[in-house]
């Protein structure tokens, strides 16, 4: 007889618990906390943003969460709690509310991605088709695997790669283990790789370039504190980061 | 630990209808007993089960039927459709022809460190599927620990084929064949491999003549398990074995990725996975797993 309440209690507990981790509502302590989702392209540069835009902007809080941009905007459009959407191309950005009123911050370009010394002597995007060799490249739902599908088309190389990834980083993986031989990455993510893989750079990369676009989300939590970090990631500081990091500006 | 195994009991006392002679006449006894459930058991039971069905009802809820025909012969669907198949059920036959020998290992002979054997055949069922991923990259990749020799040696690279994906789904899969079929190997009365061994019987004469009979409904409840397991393998298949249309694209994989652009795709690929694999389950269930 004793031992029911005690049953329901634990049980009570254990609801209260789930629901108190599950639910993030929008109360008073998450005030001038800017959630933002970006771009998996963007992981180094704009977790250095945040702390910039924390120390420049006292009371203000960044939460970052990268991943494909395809898959972010899935989830925001499937109400996922978010401030700020930052895309590596307008495809993804056109699929979340709002998206219209994005502006570009910056723009990036594909490079091949080999490992050190480049032993397979890669030059340019035709050198891709070899039969034998093993070429990762994004799959045609995120923004790499557009931009990829132009610089094919435009070279006119038929290639068929070994595998297609969900975003960039995955694609950028491959080439660190050694699993494939080349893969057609952003330049700023060589950069981040730096000694693990190289960059080459082929002409028809110019012509695939992606704009990279950020908006305040409609839903966003606190509007104001949301603007001040696009304005942060569009001032001088912000662009002088882009820049070393390898983006070009607009 | 192995629900399929705890109802295949020794699978000789189980009558046509599924239930065993004793328990079918305590139901008929108690029928009254159900309605006066303790509430405290009711009430979190009900909700489990809430929890359990309301998912897959929402998927066929919101499937867009009048699309489906549509998107059932949209590119790629069948492919993915058909790799999935026939990977899980390859993985399956390696999962038996490599998990049941193990299995008659850990439950009939006795060796030193046995029981970490034991656990370490159970690893892959907590380890999440990534990370078994990143592992058999490492053991068979380019410059894995086996990889770059069978690279040098016989010119084979497993990872982004569709071998890879049959060893990643084994790889997960394989632990829930070998509990099963150890459990029932434990369950099963040593007293008969015992009389075939007096009467003459080598260990293979009597394990392939005696114990795998008297374990076959463990074995095909370890199979089905296995089969069902890497038939949603996701996370192991997408690091080991890429993502390729026709040839490493699995229907979890073309469900993932649609979800990243289309919804709609995404849940009609889900509803078609879940309806083959339902039906396949129930067919085998009815051929083996309630049959004496």
């Amino acid at each position: 007889m004793s031992r029911r309440p005690v049953a329901a209690v634990l049980a009570g507990c254990l609801l209260l618990a789930i629901a108190a981790c599950g639910a993030d509502r929008r109360d008073p302590a998450t005030a001038g906390t800017v959630t933002v989702l970006a771009a998996v392209s963007l992981t180094e540069v704009f977790t250095a943003l945040g702390e910039g835009f924390e120390q420049s902007h006292p009371g203000r809080r960044v939460r970052l969460s990268f991943a494909g941009s395809a898959q972010l905007a899935g989830q925001i459009a499937a109400g996922a709690p978010a401030d700020v959407f930052a895309a590596a191309g307008p495809e993804s950005m056109q699929r979340v509310a709002g998206g219209r009123d994005a502006v570009v911050f910056a723009r990036n370009q594909l490079v091949i991605a080999v490992p050190p010394g480049n032993p397979r002597g890669l030059r340019t995007l035709a050198d891709l088709a070899v039969p034998d060799l093993k070429v990762a490249i994004c799959a045609a739902q995120v923004p790499c695997g557009i931009a990829a599908e132009k610089a094919l088309a435009s070279a006119g190389v038929d290639l068929t790669p070994v595998t297609l990834d969900q975003n960039v980083r995955a694609a950028l993986t491959k080439v660190r283990l050694g699993e494939v031989d080349a893969a057609l990455v952003y330049r700023t993510d060589v950069r981040v790789a730096a000694g693990e893989v190289e960059a080459v750079e082929f002409a028809e990369s110019a012509a695939a370039g992606n704009d990279y676009p950020i908006v305040v989300l409609p839903g966003a939590a606190d509007p104001a504190a949301a603007a001040e970090f696009v304005a942060y990631v569009r001032s001088g500081a912000g662009r002088e980061q882009l820049r070393e990091a390898g983006f070009q500006l607009p | 630990m192995t629900p399929a195994v705890e109802s295949n009991p020794a699978a000789g006392d189980i009558p046509a209808d599924g239930m065993p002679a004793a328990a079918s006449a305590a139901a008929g006894r108690d029928t009254g007993d159900a309605f006066r459930a303790p509430l405290v058991l009711l009430l979190p039971a009900l909700l489990g089960l809430a929890f359990l069905v309301l998912p897959p009802a929402a998927l066929l809820l919101r499937t867009p039927w009048a699309q489906l025909p549509r998107r059932l012969t949209a590119p790629g669907v069948l492919d993915a459709l058909w790799l999935s198949l026939v990977t899980a059920t390859l993985a399956t036959l390696l999962c038996l022809l490599l998990g049941v020998p193990l299995a008659w290992l850990l439950s009939r002979t006795r060796f030193p460190g046995r029981r970490l054997v034991r656990a370490l055949v159970t690893v892959p069922l907590v380890l999440p599927p990534v990370v078994g991923g990143v592992a058999l990259l490492l053991v068979f990749g380019r410059h894995g620990l086996l990889g770059g020799w069978l690279d040098a040696r016989f010119g084979l690279t497993l990872p982004f084929t569709t071998s890879a994906v049959v060893l990643a789904e084994a790889f997960v899969a394989m632990p829930f064949l070998v509990i099963s079929v150890s459990g029932a190997l434990r369950a099963a009365d040593r007293g008969l491999e015992e009389a075939a061994a007096t009467l003459g019987a080598g260990r293979w004469t009597t394990f392939r003549r005696v114990t795998l009979p008297l374990v076959g409904p463990g074995v095909a409840a370890g199979a089905v398990l296995c089969w069902a397991r890497a038939l949603g393998e996701f996370g192991a298949t997408i690091t080991f074995a890429g993502n390729f249309p026709g040839r490493t694209q699995t229907m979890p994989l073309a469900v993932y990725l649609a979800m990243e652009t289309d919804p709609q795709a995404a849940i009609v690929l889900s509803v078609l996975l879940l309806a083959v694999s339902v039906t396949i389950l129930a067919v085998l269930r009815e051929k083996w797993m309630t049959s004496p």
